[in-house]
């Protein structure tokens, strides 16, 4: 029987010829990563285990960017955990502030991620990866943990939704767009121990920064993870930053899939997640004039250079609405600094906005960001839950850096096409 | 035992909001246990009592520190219709019972008394005197449970050192 390509890839990492949908395999691991809320767990349970060895310090990926800058002791106190044993075993990828970024930015940027490689992360996002061709996925701070001390760990082999991309996206549709469209049409638990298998013609249309944003969300579908296939695209990205051997994986003609969603990407509109569900989703139509205090752009979902690039498009020359304040997080500081040359640091300054060294901050309601009672946020980040950014009354609307930045303009949410009237393509 | 009823999609961002994960021990997390859909629970929870849900349980963010927070709190298991397989694989690791029966998800109500065989996977609902049946754990990951976590039984089968 034909295998997708997160069962080929499972299936080479477990020294099997093939597997099936629902068997349990122990597979090795190319790379495992924490950050700094769950890393101190991790250590600590490894500590408690009377473990003694990392398998390979080279292969083991601690990036502090949830709470830092530390915003507080207690989370100072778990970075100098995570400090301290980074040091003791001396982990070669161990990003502190100055050199750390959000971890799903970074963690591609810096070539830790190939096609066909298994990666576990101790973050739900660690899927991003998928956009490279790797089998990406979160686990808990027990997996990595075991995974530190193994280079191991168990999986159920996922069965598939085939997703296929068909068209070329209008201006104002991204990568969010399609990854929101998509949670909107199966789910929050639609793909729920499976995996997205992303196919089609329109998967040339999208790039890398779309294919990252689309991927790091298919855990917001319940997805196990979410894998594209690789392209001319995917090597040029690969280039200059990955100079170990990889192997690029495709899907068996006859691999089996348990449903396939087709997505014209040229009929899409700029879609946005209302309250409090990322499948709550409407389109950008439906949902203009809604309030909002605070625009957040940034995360590991939309904080890479061509989303600081669309939103920068828009507030050139433009000023953030009075009542409204918005917060501009560059993921890393290579993207800091790329954003810097391009000028659009500066023109997100003068229009008002915000711009913060790299963090995850407010998209957890950790810091950098955190909204009142009452209060509505348009944010670029991959969850809506209750209480996510702030107290229980506040509330967060998902949406592109193209949204979010029209939203921020005209002080309620906007189409990109109402704030750029006559000057598009 | 207690039952605490909850809906569809209880995400793991009000099992333990992100703004309490800076203090990862035990007692803090559980006093902040499902504070934000349900203020009452960590100043009623007894040790024994049982969490009923809905679908998709646990969904969104990978923290260990949900299952550890319920745990901490002295629930026994959670019972539901699903759920999301980060919190599920998280659960097994930590040796934290969990029970997936969409019979038992949808009949039992909350203050119902329920009594759980995890050995048979046998729910029994005694306030309704129904029994219902929960999906059985593959051999391995029971092996795992009744190593009291993963990292017990790879020190057992002497993969880590």
């Amino acid at each position: 029987m034909g295998m997708t390509m997160t069962q080929k890839i499972l299936a080479k990492h477990a020294g099997l010829a093939s597997v099936t949908a629902g068997q349990l395999v122990e597979g090795r691991l190319d790379l495992v990563l924490g950050n700094d809320i769950t890393t101190p767990v991790a250590i600590t349970e490894f500590d408690k285990a009377g473990l003694t060895q990392v398998f390979d310090r080279n292969k083991i990926a601690i990036v502090l960017d949830h709470y830092t800058p530390c915003k507080d002791i207690k989370a100072a106190q778990l970075c100098a955990q995570a400090r301290s044993f980074a040091q003791r075993f001396g982990i070669t990828h161990f990003y502190d502030v100055g050199q750390m970024g959000v971890e799903h930015a970074l963690i591609p940027e810096k070539g830790l991620a190939a096609p066909g490689e298994v990666i576990t992360g101790a973050d739900s996002h660690t899927c991003t990866y998928g956009a490279l061709g790797a089998f990406s996925t979160g686990v808990g701070s027990t997996d990595m943990a075991a995974g530190m001390a193994t280079g191991l760990a168990w999986f159920k082999v996922p069965s598939a939704i085939k997703v296929t991309l068909t068209g070329k996206p209008g201006k104002y549709v991204s990568g969010k767009d399609v990854v929101l469209h998509l949670i909107g049409e199966i789910g929050v638990d639609g793909a729920l121990y499976q995996s997205l298998e992303f196919a089609g013609d329109g998967v040339a249309e999208l790039t890398m920064d779309d294919r990252f944003t689309i991927a790091n969300m298919a855990i917001e579908a319940g997805a196990k993870n979410g894998i594209f296939p690789v392209d001319a695209r995917t090597r040029a990205y690969l280039k200059g930053r990955v100079d170990r051997p990889w192997e690029a994986v495709e899907p068996d003609a006859d691999a089996v899939y348990e449903r396939e969603v087709i997505i014209d990407l040229s009929a899409l509109r700029p879609t946005v997640s209302l309250p409090h569900l990322p499948s709550n989703t409407k389109t950008v139509d439906e949902a203009a004039g809604m309030s909002i205090q605070q625009v957040v752009i940034g995360s590991c979902t939309n904080g890479r250079l061509k989303d600081l690039q669309e939103a920068a498009d828009i507030l050139k020359g433009r000023q953030v609405a009075k009542g409204v304040r918005c917060i501009v997080i560059p993921a890393t500081q290579q993207i800091y600094m790329d954003a810097m040359a391009q000028g659009l640091i500066q023109t997100f300054i003068e229009s008002g906005c915000a711009v913060s060294t790299p963090t995850c901050g407010p998209c957890l309601g950790g810091h950098m960001g955190v909204l009142a009672d009452g209060e509505r946020a348009v944010s670029t980040t991959n969850r809506n839950f209750v209480g996510r950014m702030g107290p229980v009354s506040s509330e967060i609307i998902l949406a592109s850096p193209a949204v979010a930045a029209a939203s921020a303009v005209v002080g309620v949410i906007a189409d990109p096409e109402t704030v750029m009237g006559g000057t598009q393509a | 035992m207690k039952v605490y009823r909850y809906g569809d999609n209880v995400d793991t961002d009000v099992i333990i909001p992100a703004r309490y994960l800076n203090a990862p021990d035990e007692k803090s997390l559980a006093s902040h246990c499902m504070e934000d859909i349900d203020a009452q629970f960590a100043g009623t929870v007894e040790p024994g009592d049982i969490v009923v849900a809905g679908a998709n349980f646990g969904c969104g963010s990978s923290r260990e520190h949900a299952p550890l927070a319920l745990k901490a709190c002295g629930v026994k298991c959670v019972i539901a219709a699903s759920f999301a397989r980060i919190f599920y694989r998280n659960a097994i690791n930590i040796g934290f019972p969990i029970l997936e029966c969409p019979e038992a998800a949808a009949a039992i109500r909350a203050g119902d008394m329920v009594a759980v065989d995890f050995g048979t996977g046998v729910i029994t609902d005694e306030t309704l005197g129904k029994t219902f049946q929960a999906a059985p754990f593959p051999a391995f990951i029971e092996e795992i449970i009744e190593s009291g976590g993963l990292l017990k039984s790879l020190k057992t089968r002497g993969v880590a050192k």
